[in-house]
């Protein structure tokens, strides 16, 4: 998998109300109804303003809070090709996993900036800034992981195994 | 090797001698989802192809976030989950009124050494019964409706030991909260933690649950709390016996160490938007309320109401502020109305709920308004958590609650009962 998309910033311990408010998650499970309110809270055009392939870079914890699976879904669902975090909160971690939205431990919120372009490789493990010419690298997601974000998520990986591998 | 609580469960029910670090297969022996979670769960397990659960007695469904219904939206959204359970013989449906999931675990399915998966973050509770609870998203559930297993990584422990006795009007909902303070948001992220010590010891069930809720407030797994006397007798309670005594090896690895000494916590406030922003209520004090709100599956069970109903009754003065009482479950509201709590709390003045999460996540039942403050029992003190991101949410226990509500304004209530 490899992606090259303009960065967006966000700071430390966005949370899951932040991303999708709870209040929208309740009615609908038509997640094109409610991606426009994503990160409202935060910034209200975000929405509007992203474009397909962008890349959300981010502080420690990104994702804290509930356990809402909109979260990750509607990132995704916005176009935004990875997100990078110094760290993630725990659940959010793996339903990005699981729902197929490409994530990356790599602290590179002090070192880019907002529209920076960044090309991500991730079978290498490695992130080149192609604005400021510099490169970094990421400890790989393990196999596992990688063949459930290549087969755009548990729910494919799943249908297609017939179940969970036995090892 | 010595084991942690963790270690030591995750080793049982696999069978296998597991550390921290080692990721295993698990075989899930309750998943719950609920309102916001089981919807998506059951459209993403028929994704994958399946249409059956895999075991019916395994999986517990809850109408509890936004219950009864508020919107005919939702209205649909809840006969969606209805019908899965009935196409699938599910037993149990918890519909509207029966209480909050995790409560509902607590009193009906949960037993120690059972891998506890919830669509719900805050499944780290179950822990204080040495369960290996935790929360995942919906994928993972329908995961395990469909195969009933899930994958774990074995987390390492943090140790938090609690030593002394606790001041009067001090709570475990003071201790988390000074915890909160001391580990950070994300200081335990993926983390277990162990709470230790002769103050937890001394804790009952309710207030030991109050502890564990919040595990996943600093980012951790799970939290755990050793099983004892007190947790053998409550679970004999429900009937299950023959339960041995767990704790945690003396010579267990543990990532980091904290020392809390139960005398020196003081009634605490979190203050917006974080819930480690965390400050004696001295420091915030007379600060002006317009909602207090009294329940959720962090402070809303029987002991929690005791409190807060004896503190109304001391003081014989209604409350200044609207104040909503929500018992955590059909069994604690049953209890309040036996020991009269709930005429205390009518009496002077309060708003009873449904059991359920009520205002806790901001759909229904007390939403605030643009610029309103609320003092809450719940966990999570989030922008827009109550349903508005103008308005600011403050966290405290029970007794600091009702004290504020009799006054109007944040209170310490050791300054108003002493
Ligand atoms: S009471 Fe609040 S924190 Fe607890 S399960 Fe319900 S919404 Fe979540």
């Amino acid at each position: 998998m490899k992606f090259k998309g303009k960065v967006w910033k966000f700071g430390n311990d966005v949370n899951t109300d932040e991303i999708i408010s709870g209040k929208y998650k309740y009615d609908t499970l038509n997640i094109n109804e409610i991606v426009k309110h994503t990160f409202e809270a935060i910034d209200p055009d975000f929405a509007e303003k992203v474009s397909k392939g962008d890349i959300i870079v981010a502080g420690g914890n990104f994702g804290c809070g509930s356990s809402r699976e909109q979260a990750p879904l509607v990132i995704k669902q916005l176009g935004i090709s990875t997100v990078i975090a110094d760290f993630f909160a725990r659940i959010f971690y793996r339903n990005a996993v699981n729902t197929g939205l490409p994530i990356i431990e790599c602290p590179l919120s002090e070192k880019v900036d907002e529209g920076d372009i960044l090309e991500v490789n991730f079978e290498e493990g490695s992130i080149k800034n192609l604005s400021k010419n510099e490169s970094f690298e990421f400890r790989k997601l393990s196999m596992f992981m990688l063949d459930i974000l290549e087969a755009g998520g548990l729910v494919n990986y799943l249908r297609e195994k017939k179940g969970f591998p036995l090892k | 090797m010595g084991k942690t609580l963790a270690e030591k469960i995750i080793s049982v029910s696999t069978k296998k001698d597991v550390y921290s670090g080692d990721v295993v297969l698990c075989d899930v022996d309750i998943v719950m989802a609920h309102d916001g979670t089981a919807p998506l769960a059951i459209e993403e397990m028929k994704k994958m192809g399946v249409d059956k659960v895999w075991d019916p007695n395994k999986v517990v469904l809850v109408i509890d976030h936004t219950s009864p219904s508020p919107s005919d939206r939702i209205s649909n959204i809840h006969a969606m989950i209805r019908n899965f359970a009935k196409e699938n013989n599910i037993p149990n449906l918890y519909d509207a009124g029966s209480g909050i999931c995790h409560q509902l675990l607590i009193e009906n399915h949960v037993i120690p050494f059972q891998i506890v998966i919830g669509g719900d973050s805050h499944t780290c509770t179950h822990g204080a019964l040495c369960a290996f609870g935790t929360g995942m998203g919906s994928t993972d559930v329908a995961a395990i409706f469909a195969y009933g297993k899930t994958w774990l990584r074995v987390p390492e422990t943090f140790k938090v030991e609690v030593a002394g006795p606790l001041q009067s009007y001090v709570y475990s909902k003071d201790i988390i909260l000074q915890t909160t303070k001391e580990i950070g948001a994300a200081g335990a992220t993926y983390k277990a933690i162990e709470f230790l010590g002769s103050t937890i010891t001394n804790l009952n069930m309710d207030e030991r649950f109050t502890l564990t809720n919040m595990a996943v407030e600093m980012g951790g797994k799970s939290g755990f709390i050793p099983v004892d006397n007190v947790t053998k007798k409550f679970l004999e309670g429900k009937g299950v016996r023959n339960i041995p005594e767990i704790k945690p090896d003396k010579d267990a690895d543990y990532e980091r160490e904290y020392l809390l000494e139960a005398e020196y916590i003081e009634p605490m406030v979190a203050v917006p938007p974080r819930v480690d922003n965390v400050k004696p209520v001295s420091e915030v004090e007379a600060l002006e309320l317009d909602q207090v709100f009294i329940g959720t599956c962090t402070n809303g069970r029987l002991s929690d109401l005791k409190t807060s109903a004896k503190i109304l009754k001391k003081k014989k003065e209604k409350v200044k502020v609207r104040t909503i009482i929500g018992p955590a479950s059909r069994n604690i509201l049953i209890q309040a109305i036996q020991e009269g709590l709930i005429e205390v709390f009518l009496k002077y003045g309060a708003v009873i709920i449904p059991p359920g999460c009520g205002p806790c996540i901001g759909r229904h039942l007390g939403i605030l308004g643009d610029g309103e403050v609320c003092l809450s029992t719940q966990n999570r003190n989030f922008k827009g958590r109550m349903g508005n991101p103008n308005a600011e949410i403050y966290l405290s226990s029970p007794a600091t609650a009702v004290a504020s509500a009799i006054t109007g304004y944040i209170t310490d209530p050791r300054s108003i009962l002493e």
